[in-house]
């Protein structure tokens, strides 16, 4: 393991809380989540480019009926929520977002040792392998969201019908100032809980995984590891099947409040 | 696990990542799906289309069934009707040709008769006249006249 002769299990925590990183302040830069991320993002689009050069119209392969099956899983989604008039840009938005959550969130599987203690080897002295686990990633796609959302706003509303949102929405006409107070914090608040509630689900995740080898960390060979290194292993799987309903129903959340809050944009404000 | 500058990257890389993804798998796996969908519903209608179109061929096929046995019919009782009177007309012939050859017969046998009794008449003169010659040698009386003429009568 990584830090088993500094010992300690805050420090071997604290160890894997940190990003391998350039630079100071705000200007630090994360590179294995951008490493990460990047990766995944390549994956996708290399089965996409490896799919759409051979596509079969009526004898598809395998491969390509299980993409079609996601593919129209999020079309239906998106179509729920539009009613079937949705602009061009969402559903590969949502697609995009399940999928390359989903391969982000599935970082976490890999155990949790096994990628740092390899970069440790080559005298990488820092290594965090689940993106998702960094706030910057789930939040920057919370912000693009957010931007978007903004964006169908003003593109659907008009600018005065936005405006009129912010003025009227809860409380109709006579309560306008609690009116804006009450909108601002409901539009701030749906990029903020979408960046955050996938945040806190996946570092909790990777938070438990770290406990759970925490049993065993620094151990010599003794009697108390016939009873240590047993549960490590039952508790460290039932935790691992768990957490394959995690990863996937975080992605799945992720995509669906996107879809649901451009949806929302596109409502016209007389229909609130 | 600060909000940093790794932030700005993230969004850039999530919006170039989801411009690749729309341009290279969305848009060309769509727009496959959406054909063959549309292809399915042509076969659909096709296949509809070729039953209704069997089903009329099946209607026209038994009209003209129906035409060509009525027809037929139509022909036999023609053929029939002109068989008959081509017997009547055969019978009306027969018997006229009968009624003339007849005809021809007994005018035959009319002028046979007329001649047979023209040369009985001739005979009958000669007789007469042989008779009268015979008289003649004798006294003619009349009692021999009589027995004369009763000879003569025996004699035809």
């Amino acid at each position: 393991m990584a830090t088993e002769n500094t010992g300690g299990s805050v420090e071997y925590i604290q160890h894997h809380l940190t990003n391998l990183s350039v630079g100071q302040g705000f200007w630090q830069l994360n590179i294995d989540t951008l490493i990460f991320s990047f990766l995944l993002g390549g994956l996708i689009l290399f089965v996409a480019m490896k799919i759409g050069q051979n596509l079969r119209t009526e004898t598809p392969g395998r491969f390509q009926n299980a993409v079609e099956g996601i593919l129209e899983f999020v079309d239906n989604q998106v179509k729920d929520s539009f009613g079937g008039k949705a602009p061009a840009l969402i559903a590969p938005l949502a697609l995009t977002i399940l999928i390359w959550v989903w391969l982000m969130n599935f970082m976490d599987l890999i155990p949790i040792d096994l990628l740092p203690a390899i970069a440790h080897g080559l005298g990488v002295p820092h290594l965090k392998v689940v993106p998702t686990t960094d706030l910057n990633t789930p939040l920057a796609m919370a912000l693009v969201v957010f931007m978007l959302t903004v964006y169908y706003n003003l593109k659907v509303k008009g600018f005065g019908g936005y405006i009129k949102m912010f003025l009227f929405h809860p409380f109709g006409k006579f309560f306008i100032p609690v009116n804006i107070i009450m909108t601002l914090i409901e539009e701030l608040a749906k990029p903020i809980s979408l960046g955050l509630r996938l945040f806190g689900n996946m570092f909790a995740g990777e938070l438990v995984f770290m406990l759970i080898a925490l049993l065993t960390l620094g151990a010599t060979v003794s009697a108390s590891l016939l009873i240590w290194f047993p549960l490590q292993v039952v508790l460290d799987l039932a935790w691992l099947i768990f957490h394959i309903l995690v990863i996937s129903l975080q992605a799945f959340i992720f995509m669906v409040l996107t879809i649901v809050y451009l949806g929302m944009a596109h409502i016209d404000a007389d229909s609130h | 696990m600060n909000i940093n500058i790794t932030l700005v990257a993230q969004i850039i890389a999530f919006v170039v990542l989801v411009w690749l993804v729309s341009k290279y798998l969305w848009t060309p796996l769509s727009a496959l799906m959406e054909a063959r969908r549309q292809k399915i519903a042509d076969g659909l209608s096709a296949s509809e289309r070729g039953k209704h179109e069997l089903k009329l061929a099946q209607e026209r096929s038994a009209e003209m069934l129906r035409e060509t046995k009525e027809k037929a019919n139509d022909i036999v009782a023609q053929a029939n009707s002109r068989a008959n009177q081509i017997l009547e007309d055969a019978r009306v012939n027969a018997k006229a040709e009968a009624e003339r050859i007849v005809a021809q017969a007994s005018a035959e046998i009319d002028r046979e008769v007329n001649r047979a009794k023209e040369a009985l008449r001739t005979q009958v003169s000669a007789i007469a006249v042989t008779g009268a010659e015979r008289i003649l040698k004798r006294e003619v009386t009349n009692k021999d006249h009589e027995a004369a003429l009763a000879d003569l009568i025996a004699h035809i």
